[in-house]
């Protein structure tokens, strides 16, 4: 048995007085996986969601399915389909510009903000840590102590303008089943739209500062049983806030891909009533 | 059925150490401790490592296997393939005193730095009256053994020696949260968290959380929570309008 010399003003795991292994880390798991299959998703979803937004095109079908990356239609450009636009018109035409600007910024500061998230591209783009026990590349850390990452204690309010949307996309999701000379009618779109929605709100009702909201900030539960009851019923669907997190990347692709394919006419949406 | 295992157990004290190769006999349902309990009694009866109940209770068997910080006591021999070398270190984040065995004193100073259970005044022992949805919370986080993997585990501190100063670890923001959700407690635990015990230093990666041996969810039941309440006290000006006009009418 050798005993190597320490190198002594090294950092973390190699700090002076510990024990000195050498390896960084003796993880024999494929603990890079999870890291690196989270970059990969939120990359894609990333790339997917820019193209979409940006398009400005093929977001309206059947006259009545609007996709979420679109909800609300806001700028003068939703005119090129008529009915898509269900709260009026008054952002710039510009390729720029997408047309549910006043939605996706918002919606994107919520998911940046959100405690699941923060979690997910700490550990897999900034490596901090990118696998429990194994050594981050920082040579210093401050963690959520200064500015910019101070900012991620204003997630409560993209949680509070999220649900704003969320009702937003609902309306849209309800609106849907009525075609502008057809009636009242059930397409396979109308079920996406649907189930697209369901899952958003799970999603945004499981947020961590709706749970504080609800009655995690209480101390004397017994004294606000209303709200001790909100509270264990956003708790129960907390406990799947990551599960969600991801669902719903992939149901907003979907659903946004089968209004894009019907709205170009690559496939036809299944009436399955009227 | 026996086999005859392979183990690298990390070897040495505060100047210098190295794994050293073993060759030791397995049988069913052992788990980590009783083969290095084996190792002692046949080839390394020097061996140092900390130990005690041997049910997942006392918290003293905390080391690192095959590189995770986990319990000797609860780590079945049975999760490795029989050809598979496993490695043994002592936790990496505190000062090795000898082979397995670290110092934690780290904790024990964190800990104190913790103003105890704080009852309004004039409220004798005996006429505390809460029920059990109040305490709900907190008992989650009784459920802790102090084994310290939580600390251990947390880049903050095991990345970086210089923020021990200023960091209380996962396990001692989790007792904060306990006495900040504690009916009956007055004290300021919310400001305390951040400013003297490092709250803002944690980014919620979960390690705490992952090698928990008692399943505590310190991260989403303790952590979160408490920085959602630092953000009702610091950041939200919304909360700040109400406290205010509260206030006012009282
Ligand atoms: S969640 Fe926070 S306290 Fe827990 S290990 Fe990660 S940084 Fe440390
Ligand atoms: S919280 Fe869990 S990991 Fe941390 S000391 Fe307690 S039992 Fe151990
Ligand atoms: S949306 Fe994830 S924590 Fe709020
Ligand atoms: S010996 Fe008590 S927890 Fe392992």
């Amino acid at each position: 048995m050798t005993a190597p010399a320490r190198d002594v003003g090294s950092r973390g795991v190699d700090s002076p007085g510990r024990a000195a292994v050498g390896a960084r880390t003796l993880r024999t798991d494929r603990w890079w996986l999870p890291p690196a299959a989270t970059t990969i998703g939120i990359l894609i979803f990333l790339v997917y969601a820019t193209v979409r937004a940006f398009q400005q095109q093929y977001f309206f079908a059947d006259e009545r399915y609007l996709t979420p990356f679109y909800s609300p239609c806001v700028s003068y450009g939703c005119a090129s389909e008529p009915g898509s636009a269900h709260f009026g018109m008054f952002l710039p035409d510009h390729p720029l510009i997408p047309y549910a600007a006043l939605s996706l910024p918002f919606l994107l500061l919520f998911r940046l903000t959100c405690y699941y998230y923060r979690k997910a591209y700490y550990r897999s783009f900034a490596l901090a840590p990118a696998a429990c026990a194994v050594p981050e590349p920082h040579a210093t850390y401050h963690g959520e102590t200064r500015f910019p990452l101070i900012l991620q204690n204003s997630h409560r309010y993209f949680f509070y303008l999220a649900v704003v949307i969320s009702v937003i996309n609902t309306y849209d999701a309800i609106v849907a089943f009525r075609h502008p000379t057809d009636g009242f009618v059930v397409g396979v779109g109308n079920l996406v739209l649907l189930a697209n929605v369901t899952l958003l709100w799970c999603y945004t009702l499981s947020c961590h500062s709706c749970r504080h909201v609800m009655g995690g900030r209480l101390t004397h539960f017994s004294k606000h049983p209303v709200r001790y009851r909100l509270w264990t019923w956003v708790s129960a669907l907390n406990t799947r806030h990551a599960t969600f997190a991801w669902i719903t990347l992939g149901t907003l692709i979907l659903t946004d891909l089968y209004v894009a394919l019907v709205a170009s006419g690559t496939i036809t949406d299944l009436r399955l009533i009227g | 059925m026996s086999y005859t295992g392979q183990f690298r157990v990390w070897r040495g004290d505060a100047d210098g150490g190295a794994l050293a190769d073993f060759r030791v006999e397995v049988n069913e349902g052992e788990v980590v401790l009783d083969v290095l309990h084996r190792l002692q009694a046949t080839q390394a009866p020097d061996l140092a490592v900390r130990w005690n109940c041997k049910a997942g209770k006392c918290g003293s068997c905390s080391a690192e296997i095959n590189g995770k910080p986990r319990l000797l006591c609860m780590t079945r021999m049975s999760v490795f393939e029989h050809d598979e070398v496993v490695t043994v270190t002592p936790m990496r984040t505190f000062p090795v005193i000898r082979d397995l065995v670290t110092d934690v004193s780290y904790n024990y100073t964190k800990a104190r730095e913790i103003p105890s259970f704080t009852p309004p005044a004039g409220l004798a022992p005996g006429e505390y009256r809460m029920g059990q949805a109040d305490v709900g919370r907190s008992q989650e986080f009784r459920k802790c053994i102090e084994c310290f993997l939580c600390q251990d585990t947390c880049h903050v501190v095991r990345d970086h020696e210089e923020n021990k100063e200023s960091f209380a670890g996962p396990r001692f923001l989790m007792r904060i949260a306990e006495l900040e959700m504690h009916p009956l407690d007055v004290a300021d635990r919310v400001s305390a968290a951040q400013d003297e015990h490092g709250l803002g230093r944690c980014n919620i990666t979960k390690c705490c959380t992952d090698v928990c041996p008692e399943g505590i969810k310190i991260t989403d039941n303790a952590l979160i929570p408490m920085k959602e309440r630092v953000a009702d006290r610091r950041y939200d000006p919304l909360v700040w309008l109400g406290r205010t006009i509260s206030r006012r009418r009282d």
